[in-house]
């Protein structure tokens, strides 16, 4: 069969998130929940979760997700970790057999952290150095994918419809602040366990509901910085796209979206503010190659925090509501209404408006 | 007698099914998301208590549904007659290409309301949306008529942007001077007329009795009509005059 990066069919998807304001920790049983009414939203090609503040006791190291076709694989890939990284702790992610998920290739994680010489000889910060080890991997080590590279957290993902992913992955073992889930209905790729989102890159990850015609122009553009897009899917692509503006170039959150989702040169004219005209023409002529065309629907997860965005003609659902501390972000009401029945102040942001929901401070 | 559906753990085909099973109004409880309900459907009476799924009275052919809170995406998708009328907000693309039949929602609409309508000979459908409306309002309109009424208080302004955009038929209504509102140049908009504002009244008139509102405070506004530039239309896009 080929796989992702072999073939490309000519997406409708699930999306849902939850995070506790507070910094509160909560198993996996809501998300999981919130995808059951968007059940038909997704085909059982696809299915996942993000989860954030999972590893408190190992929070300084990289948590490590990775899917090996065989035990060669995973010794290659380990003597190459070795070379780089300390491993502090290596095991098996814990499953559950059931007849919904099958085929499933081996699933390691490992709590790792850049050996100091290595790094200095290199002169990058780590995060840079992990990156570029995720994108060694998963770029020329056949059967070696990682799927998850942040700190205190974790991508949890498989061929299968999301609830069955998430009783595989044992979710209601995890505690986290934030989650987020997809369901995924492909569309321009086969489907295949490194396919389902949600896409992650260091602590950013990215589920995604759409189907962005500007991918190869992204994809051309990122790839000149280091990036590789093995896998031929538009969310691996936003993924990269997040990091390089916010990690490399340093942009807020609300300035990646006026790139991503920029308004239509007619809707920046007629703003008022000229501050606000002028930084937004700014971002659009600096980063005309990172605008992202065609129906979306994202939320990105990081460290202690979620942003979700539409394209700028909202050409996807996305719903949010809000229950005390906790902000629900969803495809549809009804996957807010499956976690909180008493969710308040549904509303549905604007295309190209970004929704950010923080952690206070100190808090995870 | 009033048929009694529990929704809460059964999918839209069975609440479709059960539904047809049998004559008579239905009183649908515990909905959570279960699409298509009352697709095609004529004769009778459907009551939501919970969120119903998208698509809610698609090709809806006659039946009148009123939800008791808020519906997502597609309300009315190519509905040929009978009413809908939603006491929440409404999501994304409702009235879809509805070609006959009425739609009231309380509160806000989303993006793209009413995109594609149509009418023919006396086939004529109708939208209220009792809030605001969301960018792209009466994309493509080809008939009918769309009315907003910007009830709901915010800083939202009552329409979007580039409301009426590809609008080749119908009439739509702010109410509203519209001073903030630009429209594309292939429409007019024009301070409705008291003979105007006279045409939709029945329409206003059912929207304050099924929401209990003040029809005086309703048509004490000034409305905006948005028709299509229709005589030329492609004068506008090349001729600068």
């Amino acid at each position: 069969m080929d796989v992702e990066g072999q073939i490309r069919i000519p997406a409708g998807c699930a999306l849902a998130a939850v995070i506790s304001k507070e910094g509160e920790r909560f198993n996996g049983e809501a998300i999981i929940k919130a995808m059951k009414p968007m059940h038909h939203r997704s085909n059982g090609l696809g299915g996942g979760f993000a989860a954030y503040g999972i590893y408190p006791e190992y929070r300084d190291l990289f948590a490590l997700h990775i899917f090996y076709d065989s035990e060669a694989c995973r010794s290659a890939c380990e003597t190459y970790l070795r070379d780089h990284l300390e491993i502090v702790k290596g095991e098996i992610i814990p499953t559950r057999k059931i007849p919904t998920i099958t085929d499933e290739p081996l699933i390691w994680r490992y709590f790792v952290t850049p050996l100091r010489s290595v790094l200095a000889s290199r002169q990058l910060d780590e995060d840079e150095f992990l990156a570029r080890i995720v994108m060694h991997i998963n770029t020329f080590m056949d059967g070696t994918y990682v799927f998850s590279s942040g700190k205190n957290m974790g991508v949890f993902k498989a061929v299968g419809f999301p609830e069955d992913v998430g009783a595989f992955y044992r979710l209601e073992e995890y505690d986290a602040y934030a989650w987020t889930g997809h369901g995924r209905y492909p569309t321009n790729t086969p489907g295949w366990w490194g396919g389902a989102h949600p896409f992650a890159l260091l602590d950013r990850t990215v589920v995604h509901n759409g189907e962005i015609s500007s991918y190869d122009a992204n994809r051309r553009y990122i790839e000149m910085f280091g990036y590789k897009c093995t896998l031929q899917t538009d969310t691996e692509v936003i993924t990269y796209i997040a990091d390089f503006l916010e990690r490399k170039q340093g942009l807020s959150l609300d300035e990646v979206a006026d790139v991503i989702a920029a308004p239509f040169w007619s809707t920046i004219e007629r703003k008022s503010d000229e501050a606000e005209r002028e930084k937004l023409s700014y971002l659009r002529k600096v980063f005309p190659s990172l605008l992202v065309t065609g129906p979306f629907s994202i939320i990105l997860g990081f460290d202690g925090g979620l942003m979700a965005l539409n394209d700028r003609l909202k050409l996807r659902s996305m719903v949010v509501g809000e229950k005390a501390d906790r902000v629900f972000i969803a495809s549809e009401e009804a996957a807010i209404r499956a976690m909180e029945p008493n969710a308040e102040n549904i509303w549905a942001p604007r295309g190209g408006e970004p929704v950010i929901v923080r952690v206070k401070e100190g808090a995870y | 007698m009033i048929r009694r559906i529990n929704a809460s753990k059964i999918g839209h085909k069975e609440i479709n099914e059960r539904i047809r099973s049998d004559s008579g109004d239905v009183l649908l409880e515990g909905c959570l998301g279960q699409g298509f309900i009352g697709a095609g459907m004529n004769g009778l009476h459907i009551d939501i208590h919970g969120v119903p799924g998208n698509t809610l009275g698609g090709y809806l052919n006659g039946a009148q549904i009123t939800v008791h809170g808020n519906a997502q995406d597609n309300v009315g998708d190519t509905m040929n007659d009978g009413k809908i009328v939603v006491h929440g907000n409404i999501g994304d693309a409702p009235g879809y290409a509805m070609r006959g039949g009425e739609i009231y929602v309380r509160g806000n609409a989303g993006y793209r309301a009413g995109i594609h309508m149509k009418e023919y000979r006396d086939k004529c459908p109708v939208m209220v949306i009792g809030g605001n409306a969301g960018s792209f309002l009466g994309e493509y309109q080809a008939g009918g008529i769309i009315i907003v009424l910007g009830l709901e208080k915010g800083d939202a302004p009552i329409v979007g942007n580039f409301p009426c955009t590809g609008m080749h038929g119908g009439k739509v209504f702010i109410r509203s001077d519209c001073a903030d509102i630009e429209f594309s140049d292939t429409v007019h908009a024009l301070p409705a007329t008291a003979e105007d504002v006279k045409g939709i009244e029945p329409f206003l008139k059912e929207y304050c009795e099924l929401f209990a509102c003040d029809l005086g405070h309703i048509e004490n506004s000034p409305f905006t009509i948005v028709v299509p530039n229709s005589k030329n239309p492609y004068q506008q896009m090349y001729v600068g005059n």
